[in-house]
This record gives structure tokens, C-alpha cells and sequence, in this order.
């Protein structure tokens, strides 16, 4: 009954992963872009959730109303004003400057809110928990952390096949210039993607600030999980972050069970395994 | 007919160049008789920021591998020096070169998995093997776990009985690995792999239809930058006298100083990062009381120097006025009667 336990918590925190990993492949798979301040940008969305319910009192689950828009518009912003600059065939420019990026919000957060450790209080849901079977117990959180994460990789994926802008996005993925000879504005695409990642890791980064303590330095561990969760679910595939966010969620809790120091580095030689036997992913689908 | 042409590689800036930086290794190779303590632990920490900066130039100026983990090898040098020292009772000197050799075995395997990641998510997955590392390091309790270790006395004195000899030891030791780390990528750079190189960095898809060997070339570079990472790397924790893991897998210490560096001294040109250590060093005896603003300033520089001067310092420099500080270009001379036949 134990490990039936270990596996669940596991798997109900892949769906965190799973969001970190699915707005990553998100503007990888609009516009090649791997966005190395993407963690600090989550450890970002939670510090807005702690601004927003510590001056206007709000739940923090009620917070994702406020923060998401916040981020959305951030990112809008940013890929316009910066990241669109460096977009072109050499890989250094936009690596550089997404590193440059994650430096500058790690300190200036460091700098705003000091290195403590903080947390929001979500009230009686953060403990609420309703038993499966006899022994196994399910939080009412972290499940609703789950759910969460189902319906926006479900919503990502209907954007991508069912609209007009899910259209344009993958118009713009295929051929850039040939969507731009369609009428299709490149740099607002590209700024509208990098909206909805940013959209959708504001929802990550709520959940993280009422679940565990957050400061200013755990965004890069972050952006490895997204990242991981990528690699192991396959290029270009939103389900495949699901599974790839749920297999490092259990790796990290069988790994955690057996001995408290080996939690990350389970989920890492994990990742390693699958990079080694399976280079491409469990469901890929574009190559990079 | 046979070629009556030869390829000339130094130009009249680049004997100045030249003989400036022969010049400047005397004057620094005799710093203990004019430097106090402070002098030449600064000066150390220079030449150790100028060959990281260095290795990590030809690995993504050159090669086009950018790495966001080369605190990997920072951080294994390090380790394998205490080890070797502690539990084999190797010299701390034979120490520093075999902290670069096992480092090139080591990397052998990771650039196997890690080739498998193209561009942008190699950057992440080198930063993964850091991780990796660090968390190895704070598992083994002979070397302190995760809190640390200090290199015992005995080890310590076995380099030199008197504190002021071992101190200059270490600076002549690091002024060596730097100017071997330097001379190391000039003679490559001037080699036919330094043409193959320049060619990737140029043109990856041109360099290959031309016949060369890309994924073998960077994998060379790969290695190549693991083991001189691995010995700065060594030499900075046998100055420093302890090691942790966080401090010695440090991503700002060992990557983002390291990137910054290169990218405002001028990335893809060897005097780039030697202008950028400079720049660096001075920004920091200056602001360091800054804190975390400095490190938030110097990232913004590094992208406004990325977005508006992509070559960097040296780069806008060499464009401007064709210097060049080391003989480095080729030109073609033909022979007086090649002309006119």
C-alpha cells in the first residue's frame, strides 16, 4: 500500500511537470525557442500570486485570475521588446539572452523580496484529503493541481488543432516565411505563443506557491523538470509532456522513498536512461 | 606547377600583439617580487576567469556548442583533486593534470548522450550533467557530503613547507595554465582543425559539404574544453583550500560570470574573452558592494551587448580598425614571379 501511495503522489505531481514542460514546448515548437528564464519566469508568476492575495486578500487558488493576465501580458511584451530580436538561424543570441534574462529576475526578485522562503496559505483545501481505498490517500490538492493540468494541456491541445490561431501557429512552425506570404504577422504570433506559455506556467507557478516554499533561486531546477518532461515525452507532443511530467514525478518519488538525497537524482538519471535508449521521446512528433 | 603562395598568419598589429603578451608574462611571472598577498590572489583569479572564459569561447564561439554547464567540469576538477589527495596521497601539482584527464574520460560519454539534444536543448542538458554531478558530490560522505571538505595540512605543506612558497607556487602555476590554455587554442585555431572549426562557426551546413567531419570536430572541442575546465578548475579549489558542492557546481560562479565574460569581450575571437576578464574585473572591484544589483546590471549589459554589438568589445574593435592581438588570420602571399607567369 505504500508504494500505491508513492506512485499516486508521484503521478499528481507529474501534472506540475507537466505544465512546466507543456509552455516550454509550447514556443519550442512556434518558433525554435528554448526560453532558458523560463523557470525564473514561473518563480515569477508566484511572487505576482503573493503580491496579489497579500494586498487584496484574495484565495490564491481565486489569484490565478489575476496572475495568469499578468503573465500573459508579460510575455506578449517581452517577445516583442526583446526575444524577437534575437530569432534567426544562429542558436547563441536567443540562448544568451534568455540566460541574461533568468540572471536579471533571479536578483531583482532577490533583491525585492529577500532570500527567505515563502508560502501562501490556501486555507482548509491544503490539507483536505478523501481515502481511494483502505490505506491509500488522496489530497484534494495536489488532485486538483492534476486536474488543472489535464484541462490546460486538453485546452493547448484544442487550441493547436481546433482555431484559427492554432492554425497560425502551426502555419508559422512549419514555414515562416511562407506563413508570413499567407498575411500571418510573424512577430505578433510569436508574441501571442509566448503569451499563452506564460499563461499557462502562471497557473504552474500558483500552484507551486501553495503547495511547497518558493524563493528566489529554485526557477533553473524548475526549468530542468519542464525540460526533462520534454525530452521524455517527445518533441512537439502535448499529451507526450503529460507522460513525460508523470514519469519523472514517480522516478522522483520512488527515488525520494529510498533514500531522501536520491529524489532529484532519480528523476535525473531517469531522463539520462530515456535519453540513452530513446533519443527521440516516447511520443515524438517534429524534430527539433 | 608548384604553388608559388604561402599562408602568412601574423600581420604587423599581431607582432605588436605578439610581443606585448611575451612582454606582459615576464612582467606577471615576476609578480611575487612586486605584488603583496592581495596582488596575486586577484591576479590568479584573473587568469582563471581568462581561461574559463576561454575554453567556454572555443566550445560556443567556435564550435557551437553552447553549454550552460561547464561548472560540471569546474566542479569535477575540484573534486577529483581533493580525492586524489586525500585517498590516493597523489601531489596536489600531479594532481591538477590528472583532475584534467579524468575529466576527459568522463566527458567521453555525457558529450554521448548529450550530442543526441540539438542547439538550444543541449544548453539545458548540459546543465542536467551539472546537476547530476552536484548531487553525486553531496552523496559521498568520504569527500564531506553535502556540507564540504578542507584539503588536510599535511597535504597542503607537502607542496611547499613555507605558506609565502606555496602561495607563489600557485600563482606560477596559474599563470602557466593560462598561458598554456592560450597557446593551446592559438596552435589549435592555426592548425587545419582551426580551419574546420572557423568553418562551422561560420557555416555548419557549408563546413559539411565541404568534407568536414562536424560531429567528430566538436566532439574533439568537447573533450578538449572538459579537460583544461577540469584543471582551472583544480587549481582554483587547491587556492581555495575547501570544496563544497555548491560551490564548486556554482552556475553563476563557474557559467553565468564565464558567458558574460565572453559575450562583452567579443565571443568567437580568442582576445575577447582576455578584453572581457578585464572589463569584468574592474566593473567588480567597483560595484561589487552592489550585491545582486551588480549581477542584475551585468546581465543586462551582456544582452544589450548581444542585441546591439553581438561581436562584443573586441569584435566592434578588430572590425573597426583590422587589429588583431595574436597571429591568427590567414592571407595569402604569392611569390614576386607567381604574378606575373
Amino acid at each position: 500500500m505504500e508504494w500505491v501511495n508513492i506512485i499516486i503522489q508521484g503521478v499528481l505531481i507529474g501534472g506540475l511537470y507537466a505544465m512546466f514542460a507543456a509552455g516550454l514546448a509550447l514556443i519550442f515548437g512556434v518558433m525554435r525557442l528554448v526560453n532558458i528564464a523560463h523557470g525564473d519566469l514561473i518563480v515569477l508568476a508566484a511572487y505576482i500570486a503573493l503580491m496579489t492575495t497579500d494586498t487584496l486578500g484574495l484565495n490564491p487558488l481565486l489569484a490565478i485570475m489575476i496572475v495568469v493576465p499578468i503573465m500573459a501580458a508579460i510575455g506578449y511584451g517581452l517577445q516583442r521588446a526583446l526575444l524577437n530580436r534575437t530569432l534567426g538561424d544562429d542558436v547563441l543570441p536567443p540562448l544568451l539572452v534568455t540566460f541574461g534574462l533568468s540572471v536579471i529576475i533571479q536578483n531583482a526578485l532577490l533583491e525585492l523580496f529577500t532570500a527567505d522562503s515563502r508560502r501562501l496559505n490556501a486555507g482548509a483545501i491544503e490539507v483536505a484529503s478523501f481515502p481511494l481505498t483502505e490505506g491509500v490517500w488522496i489530497g484534494v490538492l495536489p488532485l486538483l493541481q492534476f486536474v488543472v493540468a489535464i484541462a490546460v494541456i486538453g485546452a493547448l491541445q484544442l487550441l493547436f488543432y481546433r482555431t484559427a490561431l492554432g492554425r497560425a501557429f502551426r502555419a508559422t512552425s512549419d514555414d515562416q516565411s511562407v506563413a508570413q506570404l499567407m498575411g500571418l504577422d510573424n512577430r505578433h504570433i510569436f508574441a501571442l505563443a509566448m503569451a499563452l506559455s506564460l499563461a499557462v506556467i502562471a497557473v504552474a507557478g500558483v500552484f507551486i506557491a501553495v503547495r511547497t516554499n518558493f524563493d528566489p533561486a529554485i526557477g533553473p531546477a524548475r526549468l530542468i523538470f519542464g525540460f526533462e518532461a520534454v525530452i521524455i515525452g517527445g518533441l512537439g507532443s502535448m499529451w507526450g509532456t503529460l507522460v513525460g511530467g508523470i514519469i519523472l514525478g514517480v522516478s522522483q518519488a520512488i527515488g525520494a522513498q529510498i533514500n531522501p538525497g536520491w529524489q532529484l537524482l532519480a528523476g535525473h538519471l531517469a531522463f539520462l536512461l530515456i535519453l540513452a535508449v530513446r533519443p527521440e521521446g516516447l511520443f515524438p512528433k517534429v524534430r527539433g | 606547377m608548384t604553388a608559388s603562395f604561402h599562408v602568412e598568419h601574423a600581420t604587423r598589429a599581431s607582432r605588436i600583439g605578439t610581443a606585448a603578451f611575451a612582454v606582459a608574462i615576464v612582467l606577471l611571472a615576476a609578480a611575487p617580487a612586486w605584488g603583496g598577498r592581495d596582488d596575486l590572489r586577484l591576479l590568479s583569479e584573473i587568469y582563471a576567469y581568462v581561461a574559463l572564459a576561454s575554453l567556454w569561447n572555443l566550445l560556443a564561439g567556435y564550435a557551437g556548442l553552447v553549454s550552460v554547464g561547464q561548472q560540471a567540469y569546474v566542479g569535477l576538477g575540484g573534486y577529483v583533486l581533493f580525492a586524489s589527495t586525500i585517498e590516493a596521497g597523489v601531489h596536489p601539482l600531479l594532481a591538477v593534470p590528472i583532475a584534467g584527464a579524468v575529466a576527459a574520460v568522463v566527458a567521453l560519454p555525457v558529450a554521448g548522450l548529450l550530442f543526441r539534444l540539438r542547439g538550444h536543448y543541449f544548453a539545458i542538458g548540459t546543465w542536467v550533467v551539472a546537476e547530476v554531478f552536484r548531487l553525486v558530490a553531496s552523496q559521498i560522505s568520504a569527500l564531506g557530503g553535502g556540507s564540504g571538505i578542507s584539503l588536510p595540512a599535511a597535504i597542503v605543506t607537502e607542496m611547499a613547507s613555507s605558506r609565502q612558497m606555496r602561495e607563489f607556487l600557485i600563482y606560477w602555476l596559474a599563470l602557466a595554465l593560462v598561458v598554456i590554455v592560450l597557446a593551446a587554442i592559438v596552435l589549435l585555431l592555426r592548425s587545419r582543425y582551426g580551419l574546420a572549426l572557423t568553418a562551422i562557426r561560420d557555416n555548419e551546413l557549408a563546413a559539411r559539404s565541404n568534407g568536414v567531419d562536424v560531429t567528430r570536430t566538436k566532439l574533439a572541442v568537447y573533450v578538449l574544453t572538459a579537460f583544461g575546465t577540469a584543471m582551472v578548475g583544480a587549481l582554483i579549489f587547491l587556492q581555495k583550500l575547501r570544496i563544497s558542492p555548491d560551490t564548486a557546481f556554482s552556475v553563476n560562479d563557474w557559467t553565468a560570470f564565464v558567458i558574460f565574460i565572453t559575450v562583452i569581450g567579443g565571443i568567437g575571437r580568442v582576445e575577447g574573452p582576455i578584453i572581457g576578464t578585464v572589463v569584468f574585473f574592474v566593473l567588480r572591484q567597483t560595484l561589487a558592494d552592489l550585491g545582486s544589483l551588480y549581477l542584475l546590471m551585468l546581465g543586462a549589459v551582456a544582452i544589450a551587448v548581444m542585441l546591439f554589438a553581438p561581436k562584443g568589445i573586441w569584435g566592434f574593435l578588430a572590425e573597426r580598425f583590422g587589429w588583431q592581438l595574436l597571429p591568427l588570420e590567414r592571407r595569402l602571399r604569392f611569390a614576386p614571379d607567381a604574378r606575373t607567369t
